[in-house]
């Protein structure tokens, strides 16, 4: 009896979902699907969720507008997707997206996800703007669609290991990177600029993306008794391996790049936070042309920004406008606009180079001062206008 | 020198946490013959645990002094671990003590696996600060440094490790262990209460994983919901090197294998010429694994096994 009847229950709830999900269907404006990738578990997942927020905040304001594309009012709809910052699942949660007819997609996070999942959407011919892969093999693989709105690695370890060594005056620098396509590329694009600019490479040390004992390398590198540390990865290492420093009495400066400069990593490393340097493209928050009003609408709604948050919004603005103009959300027919675009984001102004670089981004270099990141510089892009 | 000296000491104090962990594995197998492989979660959840309590605390704005708070963490931690384990050992593995080993191996996997989901769902998925409640201003000692924390985690770890000694060899309590250890059925007999006996080793093993578990969060200014798998892989690598099921032989593998890690990861770089780097840290547990596996399965101290001739 009571089996019957959790049967004709069980009927009448699927029969139920299946006519509310039809009635969905066919009413209102049509539904366009964005795609944001970016690790949502594991160790990146406050960097990840702080994306996955900046591309939403991007994507109501639009619909709240409301947008009329091809003649259509048209309703945009985030599909998030957590690559765990794992190539593997990287490239497992494009083609996902590819398969769930996504217009566009913003992301992903990390420079190690992004190139391998760049091939997918090629292959789909869906355009990709990452907010923050900086990874300069990103843009170099020939394909059109891929973009990104932040300098590349190449331009910030150049700034960084210049710094480095006529700001700092470094003469022995060690380098730790996390041996992902992100850490690697900068540790060796700050190696080369350091070298460059005069400096001595006492020590070469390396890690993973989710270690957090760094004892025994920090061992070896203070045996070297450099003058600074650089940092080639994120806030969840280079935090801890701040505060270890402390407690080893290392002397040197922590330096990093975009990765590290967090309100995470001032967290995590506690006290040992002070005096770490960190650089990220783009401008200071407070500095960027929309930063102020972005900031208070952003931190109303989801919390404190970590760091790549404007730039997800930027790229999903970025998609949206070249829909907009081009009249239509086919891939191939706003692509072409995409590559044209030109205009004002929070972050600064936005065009993209023959490659999908970003042009002239300028980059900053952040102090911890009291327990808060404080603007030491920014060279390069408009930096001279807003210096 | 001071170079080695202070891969020494960075071992000696992860060898002590690894140690108190390790002891948990190799108390329940001794008893059961079952690798518990739920224990570090076990010692996730005592840091997650104290962690909240602390945070509260210091949040609270109330002016307590610094030991106060980390004892009430640290009594909080031992409590919920302490009732952990009790219920873990009796909603899991009571009820398949008579089935074959596999059941309760795959058992304690799926343990493992939902007390880390528990937790990413109360405590989320991002990494937490640890606050250090300790000046961590390092003292030099022949060119090393180390710190308050270090010291009371090594002495801590020691006080513990004797305790338990005493507690399995002087006390009515550790003869029942060690009698149900060596053959449970005739214990009974004699009139030792079986259940009692193993819902106390799982007991007192989860405070310890409590105690470990404050160790290393304090120690790397970090926890996480995912922190006990690697933890516990290592300090289960720890129990067989030293000897699985010999208290003597856990607490020996667990210095053994910190050091080594410490060592092995100081010094892989220069000795392959920067072929194979300090990234390569973790390998050295399961090489030692393999290693024991290979050329000497009962390992250093030999296996409970032997007492029973």
């Amino acid at each position: 009896m009571t089996r019957r009847l959790l049967a004709a229950a069980g009927i009448g709830l699927a029969l139920a979902l299946v006519l509310a999900g039809y009635g969905k269907e066919s009413s209102g404006p049509k539904t366009i699907k964005i795609g944001q990738v970016s690790p949502l578990t594991g160790p990146q997942a406050h960097l990840g969720k702080d994306n996955d927020n900046g591309a939403r905040l991007a994507i109501e304001e639009i619909n709240a507008k409301g947008v009329t594309i091809g003649g259509a009012k048209v309703q945009f709809e985030i599909v998030s997707e957590d690559d765990q910052a794992d190539p593997k699942t990287g490239t497992i949660v494009a083609q996902k997206l590819v398969d769930a007819k996504v217009a566009g997609v913003v992301g992903h996070l990390n420079s190690g996800t992004s190139i391998p999942a760049s091939k997918i959407y090629h292959d789909a011919g869906i355009p990709q703007i990452s907010p923050s892969a900086t990874n300069p093999k990103y843009t170099q693989q020939g394909y059109k669609g891929a973009f990104r709105v932040m300098a590349n690695d190449v331009q910030q370890g150049k700034v960084l290991g210049e710094y480095a060594v006529t700001k700092l005056r470094a003469k022995k620098i060690a380098i730790i990177d996390d041996r992902t396509a992100y850490g690697q590329g900068l540790a060796d694009e700050f190696e080369k600029a350091a070298k460059g600019a005069g400096a001595t490479i006492v020590s070469r040390e390396y890690t993973s993306d989710k270690s957090t004992d760094f004892r025994a390398i920090l061992t070896n590198v203070r045996g070297k008794q450099p003058d600074i540390v650089f940092y080639g990865g994120m806030d969840s290492q280079a935090g801890p391996m701040a505060a270890q420093m402390k407690s080893l009495a290392i002397k040197a400066k922590l330096l990093g790049g975009d990765g590290a400069q967090s309100v995470e990593f001032i967290k995590l490393a506690g006290p040992g936070a002070e005096g770490s340097i960190a650089s990220s493209p783009g401008l200071p928050l407070d500095k960027m042309p929309g930063g102020k009003g972005f900031t208070d609408r952003f931190t109303a709604k989801y919390g404190q920004i970590q760091i790549y948050a404007p730039y997800a919004y930027d790229a999903t603005m970025t998609l949206v406008e070249a829909m907009q103009k081009a009249n239509s959300t086919e891939p191939a027919k706003y692509l072409a606009e995409l590559a044209k675009t030109s205009r004002q984001g929070v972050t600064g102004p936005i065009a993209f180079d023959d490659k999908g670089d970003l042009k002239s981004g300028p980059i900053t270099l952040y102090e911890v001062k009291a327990g808060k990141w404080v603007t030491l510089e920014t060279v390069g892009g408009g930096a001279a206008a807003s210096k | 020198m001071d170079v080695f000296l202070q891969q020494l000491i960075n071992g000696i104090v992860l060898g002590s946490i690894y140690a108190l962990v390790a002891l948990g594995y190799t108390m329940v197998y001794g008893i059961l013959g079952l690798i518990n492989f739920a224990h570090g979660e076990v010692v996730m959840v005592g840091a997650m645990v104290a962690l909240t309590v602390i945070q509260v605390l210091l949040g609270a704005g109330s002016p307590l002094p610094v030991p106060l708070i980390l004892a009430l963490g640290l009594a909080a931690a031992i409590a919920v671990c302490m009732a952990l384990g009790f219920a873990i050992e009796r909603v899991a593995y009571r009820p398949l003590r008579n089935s074959p080993r596999l059941a309760a191996l795959i058992t304690a996997i799926g343990v493992s696996i939902l007390l880390q989901n528990a937790a990413m769902i109360i405590w989320g998925r991002q990494y937490h600060s640890f606050p250090a409640l300790l000046p961590d201003t390092p003292h030099q000692i022949g060119g090393a440094a180390i710190n308050d924390l270090q010291i009371l985690i090594v002495l801590l770890a020691c006080a513990i490790m004797g305790g338990l000694l005493f507690l399995v060899h002087r006390t009515r309590l550790g003869r029942a262990m060690r009698a149900t250890s060596q053959n449970p059925e005739v214990a009974g007999l004699m009139g030792v209460d079986i259940n009692t006996v193993i819902a106390v080793t799982f007991v007192i093993g989860s405070a310890l994983a409590a105690v470990a578990g404050i160790m290393v969060s304090a120690y790397y200014g970090i926890a996480h919901y995912f922190m006990g798998f690697m933890l516990g892989l290592k300090a289960f690598t720890a129990a067989v090197l030293g000897g699985i099921g010999n208290l003597a032989g856990a607490m020996l593998g667990g210095l053994l294998l910190g050091i080594i890690e410490s060592l092995g990861a100081g010094y892989i770089g220069p000795l392959t010429g920067g072929f194979l780097g300090s990234h390569y840290q973790d390998v050295f547990a399961f090489l030692v694994l393999i290693l024991v596996l290979v050329f000497r399965p009962s390992g250093l101290l030999g296996e409970r096994v032997a007492e029973r001739a």
